[in-house]
């Protein structure tokens, strides 16, 4: 039976990673290949990184980051942050990154959606939704959610399968960072309203919201980044409570 | 330097996963990937990846000139194909309606829109994506050091379906049984990514690389327990 996911994400700039990390025994906690290695080691399904670098310069930094982890860890890859072009999704897969998640420049250019999954397959086009509710409905957000697109999140959802996209990172700005749990009602209703999987990701505090978002939210997988780099629970950890509460995982 | 192992590039993804994974468990071995006929021909043992749609992967393959190279490495040394280099084996796919190599009897189909749902009724998404217990149907070489339902990484909306039921290896359950390995004489080939399936994966790389195919069909015939 397919397992449920749990995919630990890194927010990467300048080659490193910035979200705190608390792993026992790392000598240097922002070392990338390091965390990558233990994540892998700890049980992660995937992993997914997110270059937060804005300036073009340090572009070619998280290829070298994803050359060194896809030499070590077999496992999934997915990236992140700042692709704006088919050559970008080329370059990442190169480097070796599995799927490419596309989040602004779906908005700013939903046919590079169809032009790269056209190109790579489905398999590897992740489009990163970030939603806030906004009256009786759901509105898509760019820009780590500060700029307003007018677009209503489920008939995007839509589109971007239609166009080609293999999978949706859905993340919900209203429960981003607040550790208050996954906007159920949202992810059930994207996941509801589309045949690819869903990855819910914002809000996560405790384990049982891992558990609810895949019950309550029928996401296929769900991801998180501080519960688990500031050692609050292992990725084992989280598996277990997981299967005690019924949900296949890979242990 | 003689050439151990040609891993295909006919331009269909992300090629350095599979080589990183065979570099690291065969580090003494030559591993190059390559669109190269000559260098294919002269490989000991031939890896066939792929990713995308069958029919830019068929055109692509034309397109270089790898056909005949691709079927005669087929039957003639160790070669194992993975994902949509499973899928182009076969002789047909529903996927772009694309006649593929015809390598391996059958046809590759997707995943019935009507059948995707689990025993409770809960919708079962397209791609069938993530990590998925997988049977073994035959003792085999490659199978050796796994254990029987282990689990690998998918990631596929269609399968294949061998005319004999003899060539399946492996097989998975999205709801229903789909062959998720096939093995035919000197040809062993997978719908998962073991370069992409943690230690399971690498064990199943590490056995092809040092998989002998002709011991096998010995091996096999004295026993139905196991090849090892």
């Amino acid at each position: 039976m397919l397992a449920k996911r749990i995919i630990p994400c890194l927010d990467v700039t300048n080659g490193r990673v910035v979200k705190g990390v608390n792993f026992v025994e790392l000598k240097d906690a922002g070392d990338p290949v390091e965390i990558a290695r233990r994540y892998n080691e700890a049980g992660a399904d995937e992993l997914t990184f997110l270059d937060i670098t804005a300036s073009s310069d340090n572009r070619d930094l998280i290829l070298h980051i994803v050359e060194a982890v896809a030499s070590e860890v077999f496992i999934p890859l997915t990236v992140g942050g700042g692709v704006r072009a088919v050559g970008d999704v080329q370059r990442l897969l190169n480097a070796g990154a599995d799927k490419v998640s596309i989040n602004t420049s779906a908005v700013v250019n939903p046919q590079l959606v169809k032009d790269a999954s056209d190109r790579y397959g489905s398999q590897c086009i992740v489009v990163a939704i970030d939603a806030k509710r906004v009256g009786d409905h759901w509105e898509v957000f760019t820009h780590g959610g500060r700029n307003a697109t007018g677009l209503d999140a489920i008939a995007w959802a839509k589109q971007m399968e239609s166009l080609g996209a293999g999978e949706l990172l859905l993340t919900s700005m209203d429960r981003d960072g607040t550790k208050s749990g996954f906007d159920l009602e949202l992810t059930r209703a994207i996941s509801d309203a589309v045949d690819i999987p869903i990855i819910a990701s914002g809000g996560v505090g405790t384990l049982q919201h891992l558990v609810d978002g895949v019950k309550e939210g029928r996401a296929d997988a769900v991801l998180a980044a501080s519960i688990f780099h500031f050692g609050e629970y292992g990725i084992d950890e989280a598996k277990k409570y997981m299967k005690q509460h019924g949900i296949e995982v890979r242990l | 330097m003689s050439i151990d192992i040609a891993v295909i590039d006919y331009g269909m993804g992300n090629l350095r996963s599979v080589s990183k994974a065979i570099e690291h468990v065969a580090p003494a071995a030559n591993v190059v990937v390559t669109s190269d006929p000559a260098v294919i021909a002269a490989a000991a043992r031939v890896v066939f990846p792929g990713q995308g749609a069958a029919r830019d992967c068929m055109r692509e393959i034309d397109a270089r000139g790898l056909r005949q190279v691709i079927v005669d490495a087929a039957r003639s040394k160790p070669f194992l194909g993975i994902c949509m280099g499973m899928q182009v084996l076969f002789e047909h796919s529903e996927e772009g309606d694309t006649a593929c190599l015809g390598i391996l009897q059958g046809t590759v189909q997707r995943f019935p829109h009507e059948a995707m749902h689990d025993d409770k009724g809960n919708k079962l998404k397209v791609p069938h994506m993530g990590w998925n217990n997988v049977h073994q149907a035959m003792p085999h070489p490659l199978w050796v050091g796994i254990e029987e339902g282990e689990r690998f990484y998918f990631v596929h909306s269609y399968f294949v379906q061998p005319t004999t039921p003899d060539v399946i290896a492996g097989f998975s359950h999205y709801p229903f049984p789909f062959t998720c390995a096939v093995a035919s004489g000197n040809i062993f080939a997978v719908q998962f990514h073991p370069e992409k399936s943690q230690n399971a994966g690498l064990a199943l790389l590490g056995n092809f690389v040092t998989w002998n195919p002709g011991e096998h069909a010995s091996a096999c015939d004295m026993s139905g327990a196991t090849c090892a």
